[in-house]
């Protein structure tokens, strides 16, 4: 039976087995709303704004391992749009964007609503389509399916013209995809991964440097196996944590700009560094020159060639899924007959250890002012540990990177790579989609929340539970630091003055608003939040207007020279 | 250094932008840069004419490999390669030096294809190096117009660009 472009969009969604598609409907994609409108197969999530539609597709893949779909119309839709793809891609998190177009005919003549959507979003997308050809359809959806999930995940978009909704054809949905130009390398080279075996073994002050690969490759377990049968220490990047549990005495918290002593100091002085699914960018290693004053050996894992010596030169690259590698890793150290030298460990822990004596995240626990750390630490109580959290970008991304010791992978759901504020609600809600029993919270701040505002509408149409717990130090915080630090205490425009009453405001969208101003207060604002299962919950938290993220390692320095306390 | 990288990619509307678009977004410098389809209409080979030292050579060649529309990439510089570049340039031929246009464009083995009382055009092909040879070699004011392919190359021997 033949179908119309915008059933057979419908349907190869469904033959995806997708759950949520999260959009804004617009005059380019009104046939293919009909058709959601017809189907009881997926649900569709109303948004508010088309950024918050992939942030949320993109909060749901990170937390269900699943691919996201965000459905946009053309012109203003696919540009807002962006900002929410640009996030995904930096992070490497699986999505299918559909965009309408203008149809065909109408292409670059300026139609109303008309952009280049494909062009706009090349520099972004893991790849894009234009669909000019209703027989290509099906097939396109398929590989943008295909491409999204496999090798080193991304975002791909399919941008598809009005009049292809409508044309018709027969439908069949491809059983496989393949493509001759992309293969993606799944197993590691057997030969490399004994080179770096050999030389973990033999290594005097190693270290294990995890990034967000662990988690997109689902390969948590495999890492949390090999860190504790070689006993050596582990550091995760902000995307990697939870890759390996941040209870266990062997992790040495975060490391890079806003990571700890001992993380850092570790990385700086190792001897043998073993990199897996991390890429040393400017944030986690400072300066690269620095970094390699004190010589080391580097074996890097990753499923992404290009990834590998790109900006440290590496001894021992090994191309492949990080769970597969870290197997078969396994595997041989498990089978060898040297064992890691027992004694240089002893040595090099003595040393860690006194790094971390330094006790580089202490605080003022005696402040009238609530600081912003005890905010998170006590979150983590309250929470046991479990819950989801999404952040913001800022000051408390970076004290909740630091204070929720996360203990199992996806359940950290931060924008690392493009840093975008205005992530963390609409996460949030693709987060609490994905586990709608799950506690989730959305750890922000005054200046990143307003961004994506608008979207306590939408947790209250779909009856989303999420905690929002809003560090209020009425600063963009991080961009005072900075200021503090380096532009000689010029706080040009970091004040946010004249902001809401964030009670009355989450009221008005039928939540519950909480204002929070004594530490002694903080404990019981949590739990009573926490215990309202079916509210949404805005806990603004008045914090100490000066407190600062420590350690910092400046920019450009090296990752030994940090500021501390 | 200079390096020539050849591909092949599927030939689909985009295809050229992209490998553009990394090259402009990643700060990779492109001096020539040529494409059209082969003998398989499916394909397009394109020919990079670029600078950089090694490290940036490895990041430009595993980042064209992780466009999902480029099927192979190699650098011909890897091995001996031939490379040819067409150029076609108007020259003045008035007068006397009518006679001794003539006789560089022979010295360089160019063609000359068009001819009208005051002016020749030359075909030439050769290396890159060559041509800049020949519009160096012809007096100053005496060139009209110059036109460049860019370079293209092939591996020698039995290197040989296929899928």
């Amino acid at each position: 039976m033949e179908l119309t472009g915008a059933e057979i969009t419908v349907r190869c969604l469904q033959e995806e087995g997708v759950e949520f598609v999260f959009g804004y409907p617009g005059g380019a994609v009104l046939n293919i709303y009909d058709e959601i409108f017809k189907q009881k197969h997926f649900k569709h999530v109303l948004v508010r704004h088309e950024q918050a539609a992939v942030h949320a597709a993109d909060g749901y893949a990170r937390a269900s391992g699943k691919i996201g779909v965000a459905l946009v119309t053309s012109g203003p839709g696919a540009t807002n749009a962006v900002t929410g793809i640009a996030t995904a891609y930096m992070d490497s998190i699986p999505l299918v964007i559909i965009s309408g177009q203008v149809p065909t005919p109408a292409i670059g003549l300026d139609a109303f609503q008309e952009v280049d959507t494909v062009g706009i979003t090349r520099p972004c997308v893991k790849h894009n389509f234009l669909v000019k050809d209703i027989a290509q359809l099906a097939d396109t959806l398929a590989r943008a399916f295909y491409i999204a999930a496999s090798g080193r995940p991304g975002p791909v978009l399919v941008d598809i013209p009005k009049d292809v909704t409508q044309q018709k054809t027969e439908f069949a949905y491809p059983q496989k995809v393949s493509l001759r130009s992309y293969n993606p390398v799944t197993k590691g080279h057997p030969g490399q991964i004994k080179k770096a075996v050999q030389l973990l073994l033999g290594a005097k002050r190693p270290m294990i440097y995890t990034g967000g690969g662990v988690i997109l490759s689902d390969g948590a377990p495999q890492l949390t196996e090999l860190v504790r049968e070689l006993g050596f220490p582990c550091t995760s990047t902000l995307m990697g944590l939870g890759g390996f549990p941040a209870t266990d005495p062997l992790f040495l918290g975060m490391l890079g700009m806003h990571g700890t002593y001992e993380a850092n100091m570790a990385m700086q002085h190792c001897d043998v560094l073993l990199a897996i699914g991390a890429r040393f960018d400017d944030r986690v290693i400072g300066n690269p020159d620095h970094f390699f004053q004190e010589p080391k050996q580097i074996i890097h894992v990753d499923i992404d060639p290009a990834s590998i010596s790109k900006r440290v030169r590496v001894d021992v690259p090994i191309v492949g899924s990080v769970s597969d590698v870290l197997g078969e890793m396994l595997k041989l150290i498990k089978g060898a007959k040297e064992k890691p030298d027992e004694a240089a460990l002893k040595t090099w822990w003595t040393q860690v250890e006194l790094w971390r004596s330094r006790d580089c995240l202490h605080f003022d626990r005696t402040s009238k002012l609530i600081k912003p750390q005890a905010v998170i630490e006590q979150l983590y109580a309250v929470t046991h540990g479990a819950a989801f959290v999404t952040s913001d970008v800022g000051q408390h991304q970076m004290w909740t990177a630091q204070f929720y010791k996360f203990a199992q992978p996806r359940h950290w759901i931060s924008s690392g790579g493009l840093g975008t504020m205005g992530f963390g609600l609409p996460s949030a809600m693709g987060v609490q989609l994905a586990h709608p029993d799950a506690t989730v919270a959305c750890v922000t701040g005054e200046a990143s929340i307003q961004m994506c505002i608008q979207e306590l509408s939408t947790c209250k149409q779909y009856h989303l539970p999420i905690k929002i717990v809003n560090l209020n130090n009425r600063y963009m915080g991080m961009v005072r630091q900075w200021q503090e630090f380096f532009y000689g205490n010029r706080y040009a425009e970091s004040y946010v003055d004249a902001l809401p009453d964030f009670v009355k405001l989450a009221e008005s969208y039928g939540h519950v608003g909480m204002r929070i101003e004594s530490p002694s207060d903080v404990e019981g604002a949590l739990k009573e939040a926490f215990s309202m299962k079916e509210r949404l919950v805005f806990l603004d938290f008045i914090t100490d207007q000066t407190e600062n993220v420590y350690p910092m390692v400046p920019s450009g320095k090296g990752l030994s020279e940090m500021i501390l306390v | 250094m200079r390096h020539i990288i050849s591909l092949l990619m599927e030939n689909e509307a985009g295809a050229l932008s992209r490998v553009a678009g990394l090259f402009s977004a990643r700060g990779y410098n492109i001096e020539s840069l040529t494409v059209a389809p082969t003998e398989d209409a499916t394909l397009s080979r394109m020919t990079i004419l670029t600078r950089g030292s090694d490290e940036v050579l490895e990041q430009i060649i595993k980042q064209l490999n992780k466009l999902i529309d480029v099927v192979k990439v190699v650098d011909l510089n890897e091995g001996s390669h031939i490379e040819r570049e067409l150029m076609l340039v108007k020259v003045k031929a008035a007068g006397k030096d009518r006679e001794e246009m003539k006789r560089m464009a022979d010295i360089f083995r160019g063609r000359i294809i068009d001819v009208t009382d005051k002016t020749y055009t030359v075909e030439l092909t050769g290396t890159g190096s060559k041509l800049d040879a020949f519009l160096e070699a012809l007096e100053e004011g005496t060139i009209l117009e110059t036109v460049r392919t860019g370079a293209c190359g092939v591996g020698r021997g039995d290197r040989v660009l296929k899928v």
